[in-house]
């Protein structure tokens, strides 16, 4: 199990070295999508102070759901997912396998591309740092709640939107206390409890999501 | 579950599962869709009534409060109906019952409408009451959030042209998102709190008049017969289309054009 777990994983990173620029595209969206608001909210450094980790965990939050969209539809196409979900290992190894995948693709490089947003939207220090650790614990819960939606829109028309209106509701609690923590800290006060409880998500969502998302990859392949 | 073909005698005992085959879901909701409505509008006569003409003007909010007997009776059939949902599409994708599936796939527009009814009387309530149609406030985010899972739910139903994909897959959802209703409640709640607690509450004593109280549970009749009233419509539809094959549908439609 745990070997089906590595294998898949380290084939979906070796995939991606491959194709580099496909790899580099949601990072890329986060950084555009985040240059747009103050264009569009003014450039007053008070405001985009205050209104940045919203926008950076909403952007974050639209980046790993449209590169997540795609993530069992490749495999579905070339039959390797069928043969993976016909294997004696269990699919839910498969599913932890891509989502983890996904994360290291797509939610790693945003937090390391936070300090940026931090910079460009005037944020402090301790407020950039709890940035990071908020989306630390909140990206990988947008990675596998979107691989839940991968798996139950795979192959159907207008996968992309149907995802995003799929998943979104589920995530708005990540929303909250990511978003909220950072804001608990530039007010002076302790954001111990949101990280707690984001925390907790995490947790949550790591035990149930990949259970879930194996089952709607039986669904939708069979 | 018993076979669909063998047409139920009346001795044969009345199980669980006795109405699960569809051509016998047909025939029992043939005559309780009109005993629903008839209890619907009944109990909704009485409880506009009671609740317009008899109860007594709210001494802070003035005749603007009325709106809570249309208000709270939908949000909370909003609420219940999606864990209604969810329950009977669990059942039939556990079960394999394919009636299941077709009720909780007809409970999710009706559940739509009830959230959305719930925010438009709450938008129209805030108004007098708050000063704004709008607020971000949790329980009205909440209820939103309710709206869109059930949004996404129907749109994955649609989305998905075989049936069989379509009942499991979006039971799956329902299933996940119930298990989600109460973290984004509380999420929500602990988010920002502006709305009034409950006013009506199990374990506590009602805080409002006891006419007020009456028009309200008259009014949460009303809106549970129509429920059911029209899920089970909107079934028979989907039973009618999915069952179009069979023998029993072909009578049915063959007598009907007859007549």
């Amino acid at each position: 199990m745990r070997a089906v777990f590595w294998c898949v994983l380290l084939r979906d990173l070796q995939l991606a070295s491959r194709r580099r620029i496909d790899a580099l595209l949601p990072l890329a969206f986060f950084l555009v999508a985040l240059s747009l608001f103050p264009l569009g909210v003014g450039p007053e450094p008070e405001m985009l102070r205050e209104i940045a980790p919203g926008i950076v965990w909403v952007c974050a939050l639209l980046a790993s759901m449209l590169s997540v969209s795609q993530l069992f539809a490749g495999d579905m196409a070339d039959g390797s997912l069928e043969q993976m979900l016909l294997a004696p290992a269990s699919a839910i190894s498969v599913a932890a396998a891509k989502c983890s995948a996904h994360w290291l693709l797509t939610g790693l490089p945003l937090i390391i591309a936070t300090p940026v947003a931090g910079l460009v939207f005037d944020m402090s220090a301790p407020a950039t740092i709890a940035l990071m650790f908020s989306l630390m614990l909140g990206t990988p819960i947008l990675s596998l709640l979107g691989g839940l939606g991968a798996a139950l829109t795979l192959g159907l028309r207008s996968g992309g939107m149907l995802l995003i209106l799929v998943v979104l509701p589920l995530a708005t609690p990540a929303l909250i206390f990511g978003a909220g923590a950072v804001g608990m800290v530039e007010s002076g006060m302790s954001a111990s409890g949101h990280f707690s409880l984001l925390g907790a998500l995490l947790i949550t969502t790591t035990v149930g999501a990949p259970l879930a998302t194996a089952a709607a990859l039986r669904i939708s392949t069979e | 579950m018993p076979p669909t073909t063998k047409t139920g005698s009346a001795a044969a005992p009345l199980r669980f599962f006795n109405f699960a085959a569809p051509s016998r879901f047909y025939a029992l909701t043939s005559w309780l869709v009109p005993l629903c409505w008839v209890v619907a509008i009944g109990f909704a006569i009485a409880g506009l009534y009671i609740g317009f003409f008899v109860a007594p003007t709210d001494r802070t909010q003035g005749d603007s409060y009325r709106i809570i007997f249309i208000h709270v009776p939908t949000a909370w059939m909003a609420m219940l109906l999606y864990l209604v949902m969810a329950f009977w599409a669990g059942i039939g994708w556990a079960f394999n019952a394919r009636l299941a599936s077709m009720v909780a796939q007809a409970i999710a527009p009706t559940g739509a409408m009830f959230a959305f009814l719930a925010l438009w009387t709450g938008a129209l309530w805030g108004r007098p009451t708050w000063g704004t149609y709008w607020v971000w406030d949790a329980r009205l985010t909440s209820t939103l959030i309710l709206l869109f899972l059930y949004l996404g739910y129907i749109a994955l139903v649609n989305a998905i042209d075989d049936t069989r994909r379509a009942d499991r897959a979006s039971a799956l959802l329902a299933l996940v998102g119930s298990v989600n209703v109460p973290i984004i409640y509380f999420s929500v709640q602990w988010w920002n709190t502006l709305h009034q607690g409950a006013t009506v509450s199990l374990t506590a004593a009602p805080k409002m008049a006891a006419t007020m109280l009456t028009a309200m549970l008259l009014m949460t009749v009303a809106c549970w017969a129509y429920a059911f009233a029209v899920v089970f419509m909107r079934t028979r539809a989907h039973v009618l289309e999915r069952e179009a094959h069979t023998g029993w549908v072909a009578a049915l439609v063959g007598r009907t054009i007859r007549s």
